[in-house]
């Protein structure tokens, strides 16, 4: 699985045979999956498929119960902080902040690998202290630059909007300099002129040299953004392609309006994109 | 003014028709600052007066025409009361008296004067049997303050209600008028001006302490107490204190220079040395509470058996510093014991921390507790019956020979610029050194990457070890960082009293540094600060040590006093700027909910899978 498709391409991810279980319930069942540099990847299932399970168990969060994840041809060890170590780094489903820490210090502490001033250098601050920090400093600051929040640098994350928040995690998550980026639906709350803002930043980052792997329920969004598209469906990977060929498979269609599932998912998101509609039709109304 | 403050200037509620905001007595402005002013005046001029017949009552209260004991404070009291009100009619050169609240200084000086006069008219009528011992002086005195606060209800509300909260009783109308709005941005002053400023704050800190610690009966300090407390809360209001913190903030060096000076200065106003001693050993709990901030106030690890490093330190310290009776003889210099007691406590630390850090939350407060008892009945049992002889068990180990550093003894009182330096002096000057490490400790360990990754663990640690920090590590490097600072204070505090035993290092007692109360002094003075815990261990070491006759009740005393600080002021007494903002967040925008869902139970997750 570790060869490469074409020549200029390399293997980011390499994930497989990985499987997750929980006393009786299997959330996660050998799945395979790659992504390649240069990609962004879509991760699509119904509520409950194990899209976060599957992340989780990519960044170490959860030890799979069977399987191996390499990034880059080395096998990650289940440990979060050497996974980001590696370089990839993720978002949460419900945003993770460091709600009482400032914007920037949020970001700042993205870049915890990326430095190595420790205790004793801090105490007697020696030579390379300062710069050290002053250099994260600038990166950090670029990276809320690029977000669209560096006029909130020394806000307190906790006070936010949400849209903000979602972009933060981003920030501090790219500040980590990873090669890989998982992004646990990015766009959960947001009205349509906010997902769309989130998609160029997402193109941007692809653009940066950093694959995307993105976890999402609105497919319209799925659609413009991904090169490929998985489907996860209670626990199993059931088709793999491009996005217009999974969006018209029927195994998909059934999968999501399917017996069990009667309606419900459609349902709830009709009425969300209604309701953000709703919404931006009232601030249009305000300017 | 910026749009985003929705109050009132102080001065603007003259408009009493749109401003819903009305005070409790009602009264014309005019009249009520009269009132105001004439009762402080009353109040004021009383003190010059005798108070009582005889000197029976401590403090001497007979002499007319000169001021004496708790005389003294009912007359500061006033004369805040009168400058505040003074500075409320406009009088020019009174103005920076009060950039924030106008009114609710005076409300607040007023209430002090009444609590201080009152306190004392009722102390003299118990103490000698009945009003009969009241002088008209005190009469003088009290009815000034009782108009001058009644007056002073009359006075303008400083700022209007909340929109939404409706209008409240007469409790709340009340509570209502001690409140005041922020003050303003200050005018640009020259920075020598500003750097003045803060030495003029500091001196006045300091005169202010050391009168409390040097109060020589119960009844003054008490008096002390009242008036150092609503005079406080009024300077707060005025905005004083906020200014003052401004220019603090702009000038960290100056500000650390001048505490530093100002701490220096305190045993040269001391010339009894069981003063000296609470200073000292009000410095030995403050270190050891800011070593606690650590741990507490950064990472966020709950240690509930803290004092179990101080205890390390100084049986350290007393077992190789020459006593008769330490089991080992060796006698180190003190660098030497100052190394080995830190090392201690930092292995100790390490050795606890291994296993009992990867437990999160209640459980790891319960196990440090545990590891607290241990040390302690361990410290009891190597006495030779029980196990092998190291500390002789209950005992401890007495006799620790005074200090002699570069051929000073510290032992001696010393005559340093004319002024006789005490013994506890000396060991006060020791400790302040050591204080200051510590304070250097913090502030840069918190200012950098390593405290960055600290305050992300106790946010949220899933998502600190997902932004790449090892948890445990770093978790493992506070608590051994904290138990390190505690072991150097231990050093110096076996020196100061002498000996240890085992029953100084308690979870709760009744003498402060015991876990629980350095755990208070923390909460108390403020997480994450390092002037507050500072504060909180000065005053939770005072307050016990000053009002003796109240020993059996201290500890219901102090539990009350925590719940209503938690209840009326939640960040503790010094705010971190986060937590001030955490808990009286203002005009922001839809902020979720702390903590959302939990995702998917990742945390559980994790020592589960
Ligand atoms: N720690 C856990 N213990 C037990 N069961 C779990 C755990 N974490 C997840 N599960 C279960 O695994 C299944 C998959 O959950 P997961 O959160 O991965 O779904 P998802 O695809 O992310 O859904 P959504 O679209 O709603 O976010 C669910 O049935 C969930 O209840
Ligand atoms: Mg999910």
């Amino acid at each position: 699985m570790t060869t490469t498709t074409a020549p200029t391409t390399t293997t980011v991810l390499d994930a497989s045979d990985v499987t997750m279980r929980f006393g009786g319930l299997t959330a996660v069942r050998s799945v395979d999956l790659v992504v390649n540099s240069g990609e962004i990847v879509g991760l699509i299932g119904p509520n409950g498929a194990g899209k976060t399970t599957f992340f989780n168990c990519l960044t170490g969060l959860y030890v799979p119960t069977e399987g191996k994840v390499a990034y880059k041809g080395t096998v990650l060890p289940p440990k979060p902080h050497l996974v980001t170590q590696a370089g990839i780094a993720r978002t949460f489903q419900n945003i993770r902040l460091f709600a009482n820490m400032t914007v920037l210090e949020n970001v700042l502490v993205g870049r915890h690998t990326r430095t190595k001033e420790g205790l004793w250098s801090a105490l007697l601050r020696l030579p390379g202290f300062k710069r050290a920090e002053q250099e994260s400093r600038e990166r950090a600051m670029e990276l809320l630059e690029f977000t669209g929040l560096a006029a909130k640098a020394d806000h307190l994350a906790r006070n936010l909007p949400y849209g903000e928040q979602r972009k933060l995690e981003i920030a501090r998550a790219l500040a980590s300099e990873p090669g890989l980026l998982l992004l646990d639906e990015p766009t959960a709350g947001m009205n349509p002129q906010e997902t769309r803002a989130a998609e160029e930043l997402i193109f941007a980052i692809r653009d940066k040299g950093i694959a995307v792997l993105v976890i999402e329920h609105d497919i319209r969004f799925i659609m413009n953004l991904c090169d490929r598209v998985a489907v996860l469906v209670q626990g199993e990977k059931i088709v793999e392609g491009p996005a217009e060929v999974v969006q018209a498979d029927e195994r998909v269609i059934a999968a999501y309006l399917g017996t069990p599932f009667e309606g419900a998912p459609g349902q709830e998101e009709a009425a969300e994109v209604e309701a953000a509609e709703a919404h931006s039709t009232t601030e249009g109304d305000d300017k | 003014m910026t749009t985003k403050t929705p109050t009132t200037d102080g001065t603007a509620t003259a408009k009493a028709d749109t401003a819903p905001a009305t005070p409790l007595v009602p009264l014309p402005h005019a009249a009520a600052r009269a009132i105001t002013v004439a009762g402080s005046a009353l109040a004021l001029v009383g003190t010059f007066l005798a108070w009582t017949w005889t000197d029976e009552f401590p403090g001497n209260l007979t002499v007319t025409g000169y001021p004496g004991g708790l005389q003294v404070l009912t007359l500061v009291g006033a004369a805040l009361t009168l400058l505040f009100a003074l500075s409320g009619y406009g009088i020019r050169g009174l103005g920076w008296l009060t950039p924030g609240g106008t009114n609710s200084p005076v409300v607040l000086s007023a209430l002090g004067v009444l609590g201080t006069t009152g306190y004392t008219m009722g102390a003299i009528s118990q103490e000698l049997g009945g009003l009969v011992n009241l002088e008209p002086g005190a009469w003088v005195s009290g009815i000034g303050s009782l108009v001058a606060v009644v007056g002073a209800l009359g006075l303008p509300v400083d700022q209007p209600y909340d929109k939404d909260a409706g209008r409240p009783g007469p409790w709340g109308r009340f509570r209502h008028s001690l409140t005041a709005p922020e003050p303003g941005r200050a005018e640009e002053l020259p920075s020598w001006a500003e750097i003045l400023i803060i030495a003029a704050g500091f001196g006045a800190g300091l005169y202010v302490f050391a009168y409390g610690i040097g109060t020589e009966y119960s009844e003054l300090f008490v008096g002390f107490l009242i008036t150092a407390g609503f005079g406080f809360t009024a300077v707060t209001r005025a905005g004083l204190l906020k200014r003052l913190s401004a220019l603090t903030a702009k000038h960290r060096n100056v500000t650390l220079a001048a505490a530093f000076v100002a701490a220096i200065c305190f045993p040269f106003t001391q010339s009894n040395d069981q003063f000296a001693l609470i200073g000292a050993n009000i410095l030995i709990f403050a270190t050891v509470a800011l070593g606690l901030n650590v741990v507490v106030g950064l990472a966020g690890l709950l240690d509930l058996g803290y004092v179990a490093f101080l205890g390390v330190g100084a049986y350290a310290a007393a077992l190789v510093s020459g006593s008769p009776q330490s089991s080992i003889g060796v006698h180190f210099p003190f660098w030497a014991a100052v190394l080995t007691g830190a090392l201690a406590s930092l292995v100790f630390g390490v050795v606890i921390g291994a296993p009992t850090l990867r437990l999160r939350g209640d459980y790891l407060a319960i196990v440090t507790l545990g590891f607290g008892e241990i040390f302690r009945i361990t410290m009891n049992n190597l006495n030779g019956n029980s196990g092998p002889d190291v500390t002789n068990g209950s005992n401890g180990i007495p006799n620790i020979p005074d200090l002699e550093i570069f051929g000073f003894n510290l032992g001696l009182p010393h005559n340093v610029l004319g002024h006789e330096l005490t013994r506890s002096g000396n060991y006060y000057l020791l400790m302040l050194l050591f204080t200051a490490i510590v304070v250097l400790v913090f502030r840069r360990s918190a200012e950098s990457r390593i405290g960055r990754a600290w305050v992300a663990i106790r946010e949220d640690e899933t998502a600190a070890t997902a932004m790449g920090i090892n948890g445990f590590r770093l978790k493992l490097l506070a608590f051994a960082l904290g138990a390190c600072l505690a072991g150097l204070a231990g050093t110096v505090q076996a020196h100061v009293s002498y000996s240890v035993t085992p029953e100084q290092y308690q979870f709760a007692g009744s003498v402060p540094p015991n876990s629980a109360f350095l755990l208070a002094a923390v909460i108390l003075g403020g997480m994450g600060t390092i002037s507050g815990p500072l504060i909180g261990a000065a005053l939770l070491y005072l307050i016990p040590a000053k009002l003796q006759f109240m020993a059996e009740y201290q500890l219901l005393l102090f539990g009350a006093a925590l719940m209503l600080l938690m209840r009326f002021r939640p960040e503790g007494l010094v705010a971190d700027r986060r937590k001030q903002l955490e808990f009286h967040d203002t005009g922001q925008l839809d902020v979720p909910d702390d903590k959302p869902l939990p995702d998917g139970a990742t945390g559980v997750a994790k020592a589960g899978a």
